[in-house]
This record gives C-alpha cells, structure tokens and sequence, in this order.
C-alpha cells in the first residue's frame, strides 16, 4: 500500500529533485571565471620551469654540472657549459628546456644541488608555434609572461 | 533466393572510437538482431604508447612518473604498485611513516576514481546531475594532491623507498576536513540515484556476471565482490601496512550493474574509515628508506599486485642489474575487465550496452598501455 503510494506520487523523483534544489543556494556554486580570476595555485605546484638567478648580483646559481640533463626522463633538457680561461672554473653557457616534451615529473628539481632549477607557479605556458615551447636560458631566467585582459 | 543486404536481419554496427560512452578510445563492434546484441568484439588499442617498451629504454627512478600515465585517474595507485615492486626486488621497505602516507593517498585516490566513475556512469546512463556533484567533492581530492606534491593528476607521489616530499602543514586538518565533508556527499549521491525508478530499471539485471564467470575471466575488482566472492587484495595479501586499518569488504549476490554500483559506493565510505584511522596516527621519522643514489637492484624477479580502484594492479619486474629495467609487466584491472564485456551484453539492448561499458570502469590509458 505505502509502495504504491510512493509509486503513484513519484516520491523517489521527488527525493532527488529535493537534493538538486538544496544544491542552488549561491553558496554552493564553485565554478572559478578564469581568466578573470586567477586560480591561486599550490606552493608546491610543478608548473613552468624557472633558472633561478642570484638577485644581489644578477648572476645564475646554476653550477653547469649537467645533473638535471641527466635524471630528466625525456632528455629534454640541455646544458652548455665552457670552461674560463682566467679563473679556469666551469661557467654556465646555455641553457634549453624543451616544454613541449615535458611531463613536469619534477626529477629535475630534485636533482639540482644548488636550487637554481625550479618547477614554478607559472601555469600559463602555451604558444603559439612549436618552437616556442622551446625555452631558452634568457626565458628560463625571465619566467613566461601570459597576456592579462581586462574586464 | 539470394539473400540482399535488406533481407538480412542481422546489421553489424560501429561504437566508438569516437562515442562518449565508451570512455575513450574503445572501439566496439556490434552484432545486432534488431535491438538486441547478438555479439560484440572490442577493438582496442588506439592510445597505446608502449609504456612497457618505454621501461626498457629509462633507468628505475625515470619509470616512476609513466606509470601514473597509464591509469590516469588513479596515478597514485599506480605509482604505489610499481614503487613496490622494486622495493621488493631491491629489498628495501618504506619507513613507517611514508607507509602510512601512501595509504592515505592511495585511498584518496580510490575515492576520486569511483567518484569520476560514479559522474560519468551515471551520465551514460542519463542522469546528468550526479557529474556535477562528483566532480566538485573530486576536486577536494585533487587540490589536497596539488598541496603535497605539486600536481593534481599524474602525481608522481611516490619514489622507490618511500616519498620525496615531506607532509604540508595543515595536511591532517585537510584530509580530515575532506573526510567530514565527503560522508554527507555520499548520501546525497544515493539518495539522488539509488531508490530512483528510472535508474534502478536501467540496472537491476543488466550485465549479469556471476562469480563463476568473474573468476573464468579473471575479472576483480568490485566486479567480483558484486558477484559475492569476499576478494579484496588490500585483506587477502596486506601491502604497505593494511593489516593495521580495520574495514569491511563490501559485497553483494547479484553481479548485476545495479550491485557493482552499491558495492563502489560502500568502498568510499569503507575508504573514508581507512583514511580517518590512518590520519590519527601517522608516526614521525624519516620518509625515505635506504635506497642507493644510483639504483641498481640485484639480478632477479618481483611480481607485486595491489588492489587498485578497479581491480587487481599487478607489476611483474625483471632486473639484470644494470641501471634500466629488463622487463616490466604490467598486469592491468582495466583491460582483463574489459573481456567479460561481450559475456555480460549478449542478449541485452543496445542501450544497455551503454551502462555496461560505464560499469566494468575502464580507463583506455591501462587498457592500451
């Protein structure tokens, strides 16, 4: 009798049309307006790499001992190095990081002995061409630079 | 008279690639009598990768982050399973405290996977509200991934002996809340479909699979304890510490579509208590155990399997002691499931086809590899 009533006055519709209801209250509404708003991300997020640079005196941490080419997985990263005539240490000449090949595992930072290579915040880094994701030492210094609209 | 393609009653129709119920790349060929499947034959491989040919070519450490790619939507998972088996071939065992976070977040993980797998069956079957709530609570799991290691979907959570990145400050006070919030969800997702007319018709006594068949075909999972058979590798041979967590396998008689979707809505109450007992006490101490800066593990075998969101995840490992895999296997829940699908739809409607491709819970990543 009960079942039949519950049958006849569609009281399970009911029930779930009660939850979607419940769930129209402006406080539940979670969707982010990207790219009006930015999504703050993780401190820990693995995004953009980054050559991190001594800012007292603009010049690179990184040491050129090539730890980073050699733990990353798709060997996607290359480090050129050569050797100063006067104080005969090895200096930092280029640097590539091909991002479209990268899968932002995080092995390279892990590697690197002095911090200068970093897995940053930067989430925006799509291009135009394929030879922009190609990042050179000056943009691996510099961070990419996504375009800002305005609202 | 010869027969014309108009007088023949049979019609041999495509599904897939390219069909939003096949969650993916599954291409199904179907054998039709009017509605009804008189048999299916599934075409696979279009997202294949060789992620096992990829092992031989990159040393132990550089594997790590593949794997997360081949079950995308249970990374950790299987970052867990392969970080095992080369323990177990190199001998070492995580400290207790990364044993503990790793259950943590593998059943976190479990919890997004039945949750995406709960959106989209549920979309396939027609209700499209339940996609919306799923993905927002996933979210929680996600952001909770993003704050511990970086990333929100192929995590690479996990090294060979034990964790690379220590806990964030407030992780207990997360997860916790997460575990508080989630409860009432499930609720609310079983009250919207369970006693639903609509969604009970379409399940109850589609895609039958008994326990007899589950264990022809190999089929584990939640398929199996849908079926009946009390089978859960997490109490049948305890990895990383499960012996300590006190929780029930859930099951049910049936086997029909309607059972598997109880029984994976059972396991994320069953993984919330897992969670919260193992959050309670996570002892302190180092998170990485003795693992040798260039990773050599002796000459020898290791087969390893856990129970992964949708079934048994085995890594069969081989070493020749050099820096790079000999062989790894990788026995996949996805694709052994995948088999019982022509023996669960003959007979059954096109439509229902639909909802039992949503059940078995493929992801074309594992099936494909």
């Amino acid at each position: 009798m009960l079942q039949l009533f519950k049958t006849i006055f569609l009281v399970d519709l009911f029930q779930g049309l009660w939850v979607t209801l419940r769930n129209q209250h402006p406080k539940h509404i979670v969707t982010e307006q990207y790219p009006a708003q930015r999504p703050k991300v993780a401190e820990r997020y693995r995004g953009a790499p980054r050559l991190n640079i001594n800012p007292e005196n603009n010049e690179t941490l990184c040491i050129g001992c090539n730890l980073c080419a050699l733990a990353c997985p798709e060997n996607l990263i290359v480090v050129g190095t050569a050797r100063d005539k006067q104080t005969n240490k090895k200096v930092l000449t280029t640097f590539t990081y091909d991002t479209s090949r990268c899968m932002f595992c995080g092995l390279c930072e892990d590697a690197c002995p002095v911090d200068a290579l970093e897995l940053t915040q930067d989430f925006e880094i799509a291009s135009y061409t394929r030879e922009g994701a190609i990042w050179d030492r000056q943009l691996l210094e510099e961070g990419p630079k996504p375009t800002q609209y305005q609202f | 008279m010869a027969q014309t393609f108009l007088d023949s009653t049979e019609l041999v129709l495509n599904m897939g690639p390219q069909h939003p119920s096949t969650h993916g790349v599954l291409r199904v060929i179907v054998k039709l009598d009017g509605e009804k499947v008189t048999g299916t034959e599934c075409v696979i491989g279009y997202l294949h990768r060789g992620v096992e040919k990829i092992a031989e070519n990159r040393t132990w450490v550089q594997f790590a982050p593949y794997v997360d790619r081949m079950d995308y939507v249970a990374a950790v998972s299987n970052g867990l399973g392969y970080c095992l088996a080369v323990e177990k071939l190199q001998n070492v065992e995580a400290p207790p405290r990364a044993q503990v976070v790793r259950v943590i977040l593998t059943e976190l993980n479990r919890i997004a996977s039945h949750l995406l797998w709960l959106g989209t069956h549920a979309l396939d079957i027609g209700a499209i509200t339940p996609l919306f709530y799923t993905m927002r609570e996933r979210e929680g799991v996600l952001t909770i991934y993003e704050k511990y290691c970086g990333a929100r979907l192929t995590t690479h959570a996990f090294r060979i002996g034990g964790l690379q990145y220590e806990l964030y400050e407030d992780f207990e006070t997360d997860v916790k809340a997460f575990c508080d919030d989630f409860l009432p969800k499930v609720d609310e997702y079983e009250e919207l479909l369970s006693t639903n007319r609509m969604w009970v018709d379409r399940l109850q006594g589609v895609g039958i699979l008994t326990a007899a068949d589950c264990k022809e075909y190999g089929v584990t999972g939640p398929m199996i304890r849908a079926a009946g058979v009390k089978w859960d590798l997490r109490k049948a041979q305890p990895y990383s510490g499960y012996e300590k967590y006190d929780f029930e396998i859930p099951t049910r008689e049936n086997g029909d579509t309607y059972d598997r979707y109880i029984v994976r809505m059972q396991e994320m109450r069953q993984s919330v208590r897992i969670i919260r007992q193992a959050v309670d006490d996570i002892p302190s101490g180092p998170i990485m155990g003795k693992v040798p800066k260039v990773l050599k593990p002796p000459v020898g075998e290791a087969y390893v399997s856990i129970e992964a969101p949708k079934g048994e995840l085995g890594y069969y490992v081989v070493s020749d002691g050099s820096l790079q895999p000999y062989r790894v296997r990788v026995r996949p829940p996805s694709f052994i499931n995948l088999q019982s699908l022509d023996r669960m739809a003959r007979g059954s409607l096109v439509a229902d086809l639909v909802a039992i491709i949503g059940t078995i819970d493929i992801v074309l990543g594992e099936v494909d590899r």
